[in-house]
């Protein structure tokens, strides 16, 4: 933590997506239930938005004491400037994967936050300003395992944030994925990040 | 040692950055026992030391890993144990037995909510003072506390340098959210930072005093089984280490525990300031607390207050010379802790009625947010 004149500029308005600008934080949670795989899906985003060596990345996690099941979030900070505070503090784009979730952290969006649901497990929303994708039934039919959930979600929110390449992603994966599971997620990757892009698409147009 | 990924800018966790710290410092033993959040420690230790040579125990409980790594370094290895605030009060004991009997070694505190089982999960500082007073008896004890991923590699390798050069355990007081934090970084590379090995004796066997008095009051340190006879035991000894019952002896062996520290605290404090050369207002703070603080210091520069931060990265020996010289001119000092103020009365202490002290406290398991930070030193300046 050098000196720094660093000014903390909370007064600028955010781009949009996918856009760090100098001296702001663009903050992204992940959160589910133990089990989901939220923090092992943050963590694949911060490695890949470490790729891009302009940016400083941190990722924090929160859960509770039980191996499966309780709350479970994790946090990813980006910045082209040092980051101080590890943790968010106001989110760019939350992803819930159950109602409990949702409305336990919707209100950590910034006012133009996006809210990124599993929408067979979050039926009420809570704000207009949201996704719903049904990432757990896609993992079963398309990947023939609920366990890739994580991973389509993840895809999801890089395209929609335009943070990461889809190849930063794919390689990362290699890596991070367990052992045996590689295949099962870069396919699970790619239906995720055309998702994203497909979902963005229709808001826009 | 992952010295060619060193250069390489990737994604770290705090545990594993602890864990690659101390191979770097040449760690080559650990014992340990699992307990969250410091498990990462210990399964890269079970992955990484058996490929170089070293060796790796799960031991049956915390007392068991302390006595481990006690033995082990009195044989001539480098060893670190990890643990949290459960496994640290089962180690005091023997943490008590390393300072008498001045054995060199490592035990990285992860801390969490305590007491007893407390919060296994969540973040905590309530270990600070136990750190200092955590086994009975008078001793002088010696913790840093990282702040950042790097960190927690650099500073298990001072730990270990400061270790071997004073023949005493340390203790790197590490907390949940750093450990399990992970941070984009490139690490030291290889020769980058100096590592310290303990003094060997040079005497010949039969002159060889386990705990001879010297002038810089660390004695070398033979291993069992090179060559040199000694005798160890928790009983306070004389030179050759046989328990006695002499006030002369006793005096002179307590003195040394305290005095080889104390005396050469200058190597010992580490300490970081931002912004104080005019502030008026001074935030204190440490480990994972120190970084909301930071980005609290920044927002309060904002609005034109004359805020700084203390950040004591070796809290004990407490920085005392250095924070009292930094308190001349502050009006207020703000101490932020994640307990219910450990820290702070040491600062009390240094402010000494020349500034009012005011603190900042948060328990519940979550880390403090800057704008709490922030808002209490709108109130207090």
């Amino acid at each position: 933590m050098p000196d720094t004149t660093q000014k903390n500029d909370e007064k600028k308005k955010s781009g949009k997506p996918g856009k760090v600008v100098r001296g702001e934080r663009y903050e992204i949670r992940f959160s589910g239930s133990g089990g989901h795989g939220v923090i092992l899906a943050a963590v694949m985003m911060s490695e890949a938005a470490g790729r891009n060596p302009k940016l400083n990345v941190i990722q924090t996690q929160s859960y509770g004491p039980e191996a499966r099941g309780g709350s479970s979030k994790a946090d990813v900070v980006i910045s082209k400037e040092t980051i101080y505070y590890p943790k968010a503090m106001k989110l760019e784009m939350l992803l819930a994967f159950t109602q409990e979730a949702c409305d336990k952290y919707y209100t950590d969006l910034k006012p133009n936050g996006l809210l990124v649901v599993d929408s067979n497990m979050v039926t009420k929303l809570p704000i207009k300003n949201s996704f719903g994708f049904s990432f757990i039934r896609i993992a079963r039919e398309q990947v023939g395992h609920p366990m890739v959930a994580n991973v389509i979600a993840l895809g999801a929110m890089a395209a929609l944030t335009g943070l990461v390449s889809r190849d930063d992603l794919k390689e990362v994966i290699k890596t991070r994925a367990p052992r045996g599971t590689e295949e099962k997620n870069l396919k699970a990757v790619k239906i995720g990040f055309d998702l994203g892009l497909k979902a963005l698409k229709e808001k826009i147009g | 040692m992952a010295q060619s990924k060193n250069s390489v800018r990737r994604l770290v966790q705090g545990n594993e950055a602890s864990m690659l710290g101390a191979l770097y410092a040449g760690c080559n033993f650990f014992a340990g026992y699992p307990i969250t959040p410091s498990t990462e420690i210990a399964e890269g230790m079970a992955r990484m030391l058996p490929k170089k040579g070293g060796r790796f125990i799960q031991m049956e409980d915390e007392i068991g890993s302390m006595g481990a790594i006690i033995g082990a370094s009195a044989a001539g290895a480098k060893t670190m144990t990890a643990t949290s605030g459960p496994g640290f009060s089962l180690m005091q004991e023997n943490i008590g037995y390393a300072y008498i009997t001045e054995v060199p070694c490592v035990v990285v505190n992860v801390q969490r909510g305590g007491p007893s089982t407390g919060l296994p999960t969540k973040i905590g500082q309530q270990d600070t003072m136990q750190a200092r007073w955590g086994t009975h008896g008078d001793y002088t004890a010696i913790s840093v506390a990282p702040a950042s991923v790097r960190e927690c590699f650099e500073q298990t390798v001072k730990a270990f340098n400061f270790s071997e050069r004073f023949r005493t355990p340390v203790t790197v007081l590490s907390d949940e959210v750093l450990g399990h934090m992970r941070e984009v970084i490139t690490l030291p590379e290889e020769g980058e930072i100096e590592i310290i090995n303990r003094e060997k004796p040079d005497v010949p066997a039969e002159w060889y005093h386990h705990f001879e008095a010297t002038p810089n009051l660390v004695s070398p340190m033979a291993g069992f089984g090179e060559g040199y006879r000694f005798h160890m035991t928790g009983l306070v000894h004389d030179p050759e280490g046989f328990p006695t019952a002499d006030t002369n002896e006793i005096r002179k062996k307590l003195s040394k525990l305290r005095n080889k520290i104390v005396r050469f605290s200058d190597e010992l404090v580490q300490l970081e300031t931002t912004m104080m050369d005019d502030a008026n207002i001074a935030v204190v703070a440490y480990g994972t607390a120190a970084r909301a603080a930071q980005q609290a210091v920044l927002m309060a520069r904002d609005k034109r207050i004359r805020a700084g931060l203390i950040r004591p990265i070796t809290i004990w020996p407490f920085a005392d010379d250095q924070i009292r010289a930094l308190l001349k001119g502050i009006k207020t000092v703000l101490v932020v802790e994640l307990n219910m103020g450990q820290i702070v009365h040491e600062v009390d202490r240094l402010a000494h009625r020349h500034c009012k002290v005011e603190s900042l406290n948060r328990f519940d398991g979550e880390v403090l947010d800057p704008v709490e930070i922030f808002k209490r030193i709108l109130e207090v300046k």
